[in-house]
């Protein structure tokens, strides 16, 4: 491979990564908007309960929980679902990145790239 | 005091938070946690937990900007993620183990670092001609260039076994804290391996959504994401660094600078106090 044929795909690369970030952001910053509209207009008048721990109901704590939640068109379960998807962001460009090296035929950073994808997933599966 | 005023409230802290982390270029996210508990008394698990949303959203929205201009380094960056990640991972665990206590004292500390940082400035790069090429930096192709005018300037990657620990470091005080540890990583690239400022600022930038993200499912799963919490916290945060980027893109108002990181060590010395004195 020449060295101005990586510079161009490299510059691709660049390009799609600031798309994919940018569209990630704002559909996650809409869905949360969305989900924080039908919240508080439901729960607005009640009395917030943050000063003491008690940690989320399990269905706020997965992502099928927060999925079906949304579904049925709580507040909250819109709320955690934009949150899933601003966190599936940078997940998706460490995917993308793959990809990348792969059609680069960088093997090195294909397996680099790789390693770090699988302590993403192992984290978002809840570390087991 | 009702949920809609509460909500309200901890949106215009964030948005202001979120719009003097732009301006200064220190992040906004380090102060998010302090507000939270010290401002309106919230468990300090639930802040970590909001605080740690609004830092993927600010720094996947700046990474959007830096990558297209072509000053990080995308390999440096996948490279120094695999320490950060696995350092997020195992300080979330870390999080669940330890008093509330001692976080509100780490995380005293590590303000009164990052306030020491700003009021410190930027030293100019420690770059030395002579020394030796890293193995690591050679075999991972870590070395590359950055536009200036139209001309590339190449740069070496230095001591990578030492930046790699810092990171790891930063990855583990990230996922701890819940805060994007830009401060620690750029310790790691800027003093130890030698980039160049501007590529190490901005590679940073690249590495903490990526960094948050590995601790982000740990956090969920264990109950610190709260919705009706991270929803004010995330919307003002993203509109004040949006605002933030908006007013100023290149100079940094020194006085703002000084103001803030002023602040940032008000906030360490009161959370190292509430921490030890039981009352976080």
């Amino acid at each position: 491979m020449t060295e101005k044929k990586h510079a161009i795909s490299d510059e691709k690369i660049d390009g799609i990564i600031s798309i994919l970030l940018r569209v990630g952001v704002a559909i996650s910053s809409v869905t949360v908007f969305c989900g924080g509209v039908v919240y508080l207009m439901r729960h607005g008048g009640e009395s917030p309960g943050y000063h003491i721990f008690v940690g989320e109901p399990a269905q706020f704590r997965t992502i099928p929980g927060a999925a079906k939640m949304a579904e049925a068109f709580y507040g909250r379960g819109i709320i955690q679902l934009g949150l899933l998807l601003l966190i599936a962001t940078p997940i998706m460009r460490v995917v993308f990145t793959v990809f990348s090296f792969l059609f680069q035929k960088d093997r090195v950073y294909v397996g680099v790239t790789l390693i770090v994808l699988c302590v993403l997933l192992f984290s978002l599966a809840g570390g087991r | 005091m009702d949920i809609l005023t509460f909500s309200t409230l901890i949106f215009s802290g964030s948005l202001i938070a979120g719009f003097l982390g732009a301006l200064t270029g220190l992040g906004g996210g380090v102060v998010i946690v302090p507000l939270l508990t010290l401002g309106f008394g919230v468990d300090i698990r639930y802040a970590i937990g909001a605080s740690l949303v609004s830092v993927i959203a600010t720094s996947s929205g700046a990474a959007a900007a830096y990558v297209k201009e072509g000053f990080s380094n995308i390999r440096l960056g996948m490279f120094l993620e695999m320490a950060t990640t696995f350092g997020a991972f195992i300080g979330a665990g870390v999080a669940a183990l330890i008093s509330t206590q001692v976080i509100a004292i780490i995380f005293g500390l590590v303000l009164l670092y990052s306030a020491y940082l700003s009021f410190r400035g930027h030293e100019p790069d420690p770059y030395d001609e002579n020394d030796a090429p890293d193995f690591f930096a050679h075999s991972f192709h870590l070395d590359g260039s950055y536009p200036d005018g139209h001309a590339a300037v190449p740069y070496h990657v230095h001591h990578v076994p030492t930046g790699f620990s810092l990171m790891f470091l930063a990855g583990g005080l990230s996922g701890l804290l819940g805060i994007g540890s830009g401060a620690v990583k750029v310790l790691a690239m800027d003093q130890a391996m030698q980039v160049p400022f501007k590529v190490s600022t901005t590679t940073s930038n690249f590495m903490i959504g990526v960094t948050a993200a590995a601790s982000a499912g740990v956090y969920l799963s264990r109950g610190y994401i709260d919705p009706g919490l991270a929803m004010p916290v995330m919307l003002g945060v993203v509109v004040g660094a949006l605002l933030g980027s908006k007013v100023l893109t290149n100079s940094k108002p020194k006085l703002l600078r000084v103001l803030f990181a002023g602040i940032i060590l008000i906030l360490g010395i009161e959370m190292i106090y509430n921490g030890m004195t039981g009352r976080i």
